[in-house]
């Protein structure tokens, strides 16, 4: 099974995990509804619609409120370093949580004392824990865009922020940032980076790549990168191979981004309504 | 003030991922009694802070800085400065000498602008001014600015510098101020 572990922009919002469903464009959990349209519930939404789709069972979902103070993802680590070692996931993906060293390591420890390790899986603030640890290679795959994937092969910054210039956020650099990243072992096993052509690489280098369709206003879009990792968790744990995962999700988010069509000023919502459309044209072509 | 104008002359090594304080920031101040007002108000709230000497890179100011947690730079420079006791610089325990993102990308659609600042996009309609669009960051505030601010005028909009937390949302700021640059008369 899968596990999604994250937070969203509500100070009051209640530590909860279980079950996740989409009911009203509103992720669904224990006594809560939280609006998909952003963080780590578009990821949630994006995994529920692959999983219906593939015909298995809903995600777990782990939520708590953070708008950014850390109180709430600090709860949230020290319940997952308590749960996990007596968990049964097949794939954890970790997402808008607040990036604290210290308790990384708390929960790689936890990972560490599972039955058996799960895949992992890592993205937004989590990556940027995971690389900061210097355990980036203990992860199977992250998903940056073009400006995390720059920090990723910055071997000095300890957070987007700090990216130094010379580490252009060009989409034409994207194969050196690649290089750059797993040369300073900032990378998990694989990458998936999401740009206007979408990339999946490991430190042999660039393995596939995905430009069609294009849609720009996308790029301008919050949350798609969020369905991207929802798209991927959701086909890995069904028992997919993490390279034919990651091309079936790209293609499918792109797909579904095409179905919607996009303005600068769409919401990521009209994508997720097109995830089983694409999805099932996708698996089809694939045959 | 800028947040940033403090002066830096040597080159250090290291990695984040190579010491056990990648997440850890420094704030240095121009007294020694400003960083004990500092170091009372942080404690009281309830920061994990740590007041030390200050690395030889950053030896200019006074002969004691505060240690915190760098992700949390917006929100604790945002209560000193409430206090009257900005500090004069912060910058990552690492890589002392690292400066904050400088460059912007900008992406016209036609109808609409984007401004990307390091992790964070920003997407205004260019006619009326609205932010219709808010991607990319991985801290916790970024969803919650986004709620915040789609919807809203440059000009009604809060800032991310009042709001936000992190140094995704100090990011954020950055965009949000080339953005009203972009889109000035």
């Amino acid at each position: 099974m899968l596990a999604i572990a994250g937070t969203v922009p509500s100070e009051g919002f209640p530590l909860i995990s279980g079950k996740i469903s989409l009911e009203n464009n509103h992720i669904r959990i224990g006594d809560e509804g939280v609006s998909v349209n952003r963080g780590t519930t578009a990821l949630m939404a994006a995994a529920i619609k692959t999983a219906e789709t593939l015909g298995q069972p809903a995600p777990c979902g782990y939520l708590v409120g953070d708008i950014g103070r850390g109180k709430g993802s600090r709860h949230l680590y020290k319940y997952l370093t308590g749960q996990l070692p007596q968990s049964n996931f097949q794939t954890l993906t970790f997402h808008y949580l607040q990036p604290i060293v210290d308790w990384h390591e708390h929960l790689q420890l936890a990972i560490d004392e599972m039955k058996e390790r799960p895949t992992l899986i890592a993205d937004a603030g989590f990556m940027y824990a995971a690389k900061m640890s210097g355990k980036a290679s203990q992860y199977d795959l992250f998903t940056p865009d073009i400006g995390e994937l720059a920090f990723l092969a910055d071997e000095k910054a300890p957070h987007p922020f700090y990216t130094r210039g010379f580490i252009l956020h060009d989409e034409n650099c994207v194969p050196d940032l690649i290089s750059r990243a797993y040369s300073h072992n900032n990378a998990a096993r694989f990458l998936l980076v999401k740009g206007s052509q979408d990339y999946l690489a490991n430190r042999e280098g660039i393995l596939e790549t995905v430009d069609n369709p294009v849609e720009e206003a996308l790029e301008a879009m919050g949350g798609t990168g969020d369905t991207l990792t929802g798209l991927v968790s959701a086909l890995m744990d069904s028992g997919m191979a993490i390279k034919e995962a990651a091309v079936v999700a790209m293609k499918t988010n792109r797909l579904a981004g095409h179905y919607a069509k996009p303005t600068p000023a769409s919401q990521v919502a009209e994508i997720i309504h097109q995830i089983p459309k694409a999805l099932l044209e996708v698996l089809e072509k694939r045959g | 003030m800028s947040l940033f104008s403090f002066s830096r002359d040597k080159q250090k090594q290291g990695t984040p991922g190579d010491n056990g304080n990648a997440d850890r920031g420094i704030m240095v101040f121009e007294h020694t009694s400003e960083v004990i007002q500092a170091e009372n108000i942080l404690k009281k709230e309830g920061w994990e802070i740590r007041v030390m000497g200050p690395p030889p890179e950053i030896q200019s100011g006074c002969d004691l800085i505060i240690e915190f947690p760098l992700i949390e730079e917006l929100n604790i420079f945002r209560t000193l400065e409430e206090k009257g006791i900005p500090p004069l610089d912060m910058v990552p325990v690492t890589s002392p000498l690292l400066q904050p993102v400088d460059l912007f990308q900008i992406k016209d659609f036609g109808g609409h602008l984007m401004v990307r600042a390091a992790n964070m996009k920003l997407t205004v309609e260019k006619a009326s001014g609205n932010i219709v669009n808010v991607s990319g960051g991985g801290c916790p505030d970024v969803p919650y600015l986004a709620y915040e601010m789609v919807g809203q005028t440059l000009t009604s909009s809060p800032s991310p510098r009042e709001i936000g937390h992190t140094l995704c949302g100090y990011a954020l700021q950055l965009a949000f101020e080339e953005v009203q640059r972009q889109c000035s008369p």
